[in-house]
């Protein structure tokens, strides 16, 4: 009987090692040496600061997500109310008492590490959210009593990590909120009328907008107004891009960035370098790795049985993808600028282990897809 | 049950979404690989452009100038290693220290220090600052010692002009200098290869040619960063020295003829009769023009200035004289040319106490007693007026003018060759109407004849005329750059109709020199190698009054500014002319006592000389 259930156990154990996503943990893996690769050559071809602190960021979040995906999903369900409201509750601690950088208040000092509370906040509203559908009925979703909560949930966060300020992180978790809306079911309508609304409104919001962020959508919209001030990061990212050609000017060549034209190489940035180096080809690879992940993501997402997993997977997916996308879109010159990661590429800690969080929960769905969520 | 129903509805809806959201994704995507595409593959080109344009940065460096050579090879104004001290202020981290470092490393005074801090305010940020252009050895390794305090200084060994014979040539050669703006807006060859520190010709032959000296910039192509700081060098291009150019002086002669006119102000010409070469042209006082190359101290400039013998002026080109009798030889040639006289014609010369008079004006004879009745030949060679006089009369001012003129009196010797050049003033009764208004009197006739009046000659023009009796009235087109070949359609013609009359003027001359009681007989050569022919001139530069006459007082009691000129014209060796010489000495006294005795010397080295630049020139044709 003893036996039995050590064999069960164990059993159970390489069950779900058996049952792990190798494609999709290969792929964070090939990204994640990728980024290694890039922060080493934002370093000018030496392992310093920035290429230590990520390889140990990585390696660190990327055990965490092991243990995540061992994890019942269950956990995550029972815990997500409560995740939310503690980040919720950071969120404006980080208002009060937050550490300051580059303008802003973003930071909460927790003595061993400096987290960044919007960025998480990106992955557990998803999961807030994911929650909150998964017991609604369809007929219930459209309800005057599940828009208002929903719409509290999205608007919470997002009005204040804007205050911080950073426009950018608010938008994208506004997105993710809005992405989990879409799956659960709201109605089109919705979405039609307040894309209408927010389109009319435009011109009110930019008129409450910060100078340098009226400055900015003004640089987007002409770069070569201000070559060397506003205009300049976007111009010489440009350069960078586009003067990388189809094969890119080689691995630690990229003379844009070694010799110090783009700014916020390391985070925002690293895409532009990446590009440089490895020209079209490397680009379009590095977006076919992306491509792969997510299509994994929604996958996992399809073949789960649980509402809560499924609709986790898909918001987190195409969460994913408007990351990639805004990202690229700003440092190609299609989007203004707004401050905005490149998931796993770019520096950052809280930004990766969000990321990372939602990698452990969508293995998680894998491993125990075969389990309903009452 | 219903739960079940609901729970597949909602299935259908997400998954439709997610269809959907796919769809979206894709397109998205495309959008985003198509703008790789544009930007890496499409506007590959202009971007790459770009980022060149960001990343190289090129330094010009100051070409090496061409380099002057005597006619055997000498250099005359050269280069040297200057050592230098450049910095570019945006690459030095403190300024202020750095320079307050360098100040009391060289012991730089106030006002040097001034001066910089000035000239950091005039460049940009980006552009070197010379700190100290000419250091001394010692001062070059206190530098390099000191180096480890000093970031974005840099010591550089730079080419710099130098003139190893210092104010031998200043005249001819000039001297280079700064650049200055003007320098820069009128020659777009400087503006192009401009650099600070560039050093232009200012006068003379380093002005004139001076497309041909600057050669070519160095430049330095440097990868840079953003704040644009040197990374690495890239490529080195090595730019052309200039041309260098040979002239056709002889640097002996030149020397000599600086030391015959040491503490005088003067000059002293010597050219080829056949080929027209300038063997020698000197004007005195000069300068050091090696002072001009980093910049002439104020106090130096203004002694330079302010010198009453004019050390700036150069007397060979641009000093108008009156000839006095010097222009003698032309207008016995031209009396002859013109058939007023012949060779017997004499005329009677009675002194002061009975001068030739004319519409109630008197011409006195230099000489008191006056010299008798005198022909062609006895006038010449005792320079005796009346008898000048006299036939001036009878010639005519208008073909008096059109002998000296055929003799290149009264323009330029050497075109367009030296910007200061005078043409100097042959007049005529045209000229007299149409540049004074005034008709031409018969008395001004009579004293051109003596080479006063309007008559205004250059040293250079002087010499040339002599070249050309000597060598038998052929036209020579004077050079003294020696490869300037340009073939002058009337080289060598005869200019004179007969040249028995040009056979007569340098008897007459060689007269005046070589047999008693000629003007210049104490300073002939005997050796008949070294013998030459010439006549003296003593110009006058104020109107000789009554009172002066009477007076007679010796040249050293008279104001210097109110003394003769003296003059010397003269060529030889006799036998077989080969140089023409003209000497002037301003308010030195009488051609006779001053300029002819400097002749002696001269000629003496001239053809000494002779031998050496005929075998130098032969040898030269035998190494090939």
């Amino acid at each position: 009987m003893y036996l039995h259930n050590r064999l069960n156990k164990q059993n159970n154990f390489f069950q779900k090692i058996r049952d792990l996503d190798l494609v999709l943990l290969g792929s964070i893996l090939l990204l994640g040496f990728i980024s290694l690769a890039t922060m080493y050559s934002t370093d000018g071809g030496q392992i310093l600061f920035h290429t230590k602190s990520h390889f140990i960021k990585f390696s660190v979040f990327i055990s965490l997500m092991l243990v995540i995906s061992f994890m019942n999903i269950k956990i995550w369900f029972s815990i997500s109310y409560a995740v939310y409201f503690l980040i919720v509750l950071m969120l404006i601690w980080t208002i009060n008492f937050g550490v300051t950088a580059s303008g802003s208040q973003r930071w909460i000092d927790l003595y061993f590490i400096n987290i960044q509370p919007s960025e998480l906040m990106k992955i557990f509203i998803i999961l807030c959210l994911a929650k909150y559908f998964h017991r609604k009925r369809l007929e219930n979703v459209n309800s005057f009593y599940s828009v208002l909560v929903s719409v509290i949930i999205i608007f919470l966060p997002m009005s204040l990590v804007v205050i911080q300020p950073d426009l950018g992180t608010s938008i994208l978790i506004s997105i993710s909120g809005i992405l989990v809306l879409w799956f659960a079911g709201f109605n089109h309508k919705y979405f039609f009328y307040s894309f209408l609304i927010s389109l009319l409104s435009l011109p009110f919001i930019i008129s409450f907008l910060k100078p340098y962020q009226k400055l900015r959508v003004l640089t987007f919209l002409n770069p070569d107004r201000d070559p060397l001030g506003a205009g300049y990061q976007i111009i010489q990212s440009k350069i960078a891009v586009g003067s990388g050609g189809l094969f890119g000017k080689g691995f630690l060549k990229g003379t844009q960035s070694y010799l110090e034209f783009l700014p916020e190489k390391h985070t925002d940035f690293i895409f532009t370098l990446f590009s440089e180096e490895f020209g079209f080809l490397g680009s379009v690879l590095l977006l076919l790795i992306y491509a792969i992940i997510i299509y994994r993501v929604i996958k996992i997402g399809s073949i789960s049985r649980s509402y809560f997993a499924k609709l986790f997977c898909y918001s987190f997916g195409a969460s994913l993808f408007v990351y990639i996308v805004i990202n690229m879109s700003m440092v190609l010159g299609l989007l203004p600028i707004v401050g905005s990661p490149l998931p796993i590429m770019s520096y950052g800690g809280s930004s990766m282990l969000a990321t990372m969080i939602g990698f452990g929960i969508v293995m998680s769905a894998k491993i125990h897809s075969k389990q309903s969520i009452a | 049950m219903i739960n079940q129903s609901d729970n597949v509805l909602k299935l259908n809806s997400i998954n439709r979404r997610m269809f959907i959201l796919g769809v979206a994704k894709v397109i998205i995507l495309g959008g985003i690989v198509s703008r790789l595409f544009f930007l890496q593959i499409k506007e590959n080109k202009k971007y790459l452009t770009l980022s060149d344009k960001n990343r190289i940065r090129e330094w010009k460096l100051p070409p090496v100038r061409g380099i002057f050579q005597d006619f055997f090879g000498n250099t005359i104004a050269g280069n040297f290693e200057a050592y230098q001290l450049h910095l570019i202020p945006e690459e030095v981290e403190n300024f202020r220290y750095t320079i307050n470092r360098i100040k009391n490393i060289l012991g730089l005074s106030e006002n040097q220090f001034k001066k910089i801090l000035k000239k950091k305010k005039e460049i940009k940020s980006w552009e070197t600052l010379i700190v100290a252009n000419n250091l001394t050895w010692e001062n070059f390794s206190k530098i390099n010692n000191n180096l480890y305090d000093l970031n974005g200084v840099k010591p550089v060994i730079s080419i710099s002009r130098n003139y190893p014979f210092k104010e031998n040539y200043t005249h001819i050669l000039g001297y280079v200098s700064q650049a200055n703006e003007e320098d820069i807006l009128k020659n777009d060859n400087i503006k192009e290869k401009f650099v600070q520190g560039l050093k232009v010709g200012k006068t003379g032959l380093e002005k004139t040619f001076e497309n041909d000296l600057i050669g070519s910039n160095s430049i330095e192509r440097y990868e840079v960063n953003a704040y644009g700081r040197r990374i690495s060098q890239l490529a080195f291009q090595k730019g052309d020295q200039g041309q260098s150019i040979r002239l056709t002086v002889d640097t002996e002669i030149q020397k000599l003829a600086n030391e015959l006119l040491a503490e005088k102000a003067g000059s002293i010409c010597v050219m080829d009769i056949f080929n027209g070469n300038v063997i020698a042209m000197h004007s005195s006082p000069s300068f050091d023009p090696n002072e001009f190359v980093f910049g002439i101290s104020e106090d130096n400039w203004q002694l330079i200035r302010n010198n009453p013998m004019k050390p700036l002026v150069n007397k060979s080109l641009s000093g108008n004289y009156s000839p006095g009798s010097t222009i003698k030889p032309i207008v016995a040639l031209s009396a002859l040319e013109n058939e007023i006289i012949n060779p017997k014609f004499r005329v009677h010369c009675k002194g002061h106490k009975n001068p030739m008079e004319l519409y109630g004006q008197k011409y006195h004879c230099w000489k008191k007693e006056g010299h008798g009745s005198v022909n062609l030949r006895e006038a010449m060679k005792q320079s005796c007026d009346t008898y000048f006089y006299e036939i001036a009369r009878r010639l005519g001012v208008d073909k008096l003018s059109e002998t000296a003129k055929k003799f290149g009196l009264g323009e330029k010797v050497f075109g367009d060759l030296f910007n200061n050049e005078k043409n100097g003033l042959i007049p005529s009764t045209i000229w007299k109407k149409n540049a004074l208004g005034k008709n031409w009197l018969l008395g001004e006739t009579i004293i051109t004849g003596i080479g006063q009046g309007y008559i205004q000659t250059t040293p250079i023009q002087l010499c040339l005329m002599t070249a050309q009796i000597a060598n038998g009235g052929h036209k020579i087109y004077p050079k003294i750059i020696l490869d300037d070949n340009i073939n002058y359609e009337d080289k060598f013609a005869l200019i004179v109709k007969e040249t028995r009359n040009i056979k007569l003027i340098q008897d007459a001359m060689f007269s005046s020199t070589n047999e008693i009681r000629g003007t210049s007989y104490r300073s002939r050569i005997d050796d008949l190698n070294y013998q030459f022919a010439g006549k003296t001139g003593t110009a006058q530069v104020k109107r000789i009054t009554k009172k002066d006459r009477e007076l007679d007082l010796e040249t050293s009691e008279i104001p210097y500014e109110e003394r003769d000129h003296a003059l010397y014209i003269a060529f030889g060796p006799y036998k077989n002319p080969r140089y023409a010489v003209s000497i002037l000495i301003e308010h030195g006294g009488s051609g006779s006592s001053v300029a002819a005795p400097l002749a002696k010397k001269l000629f003496k080295k001239i053809i000494d000389r002779h031998e050496i630049r005929k075998n130098f020139e032969s040898n030269k044709y035998l190494n090939i």
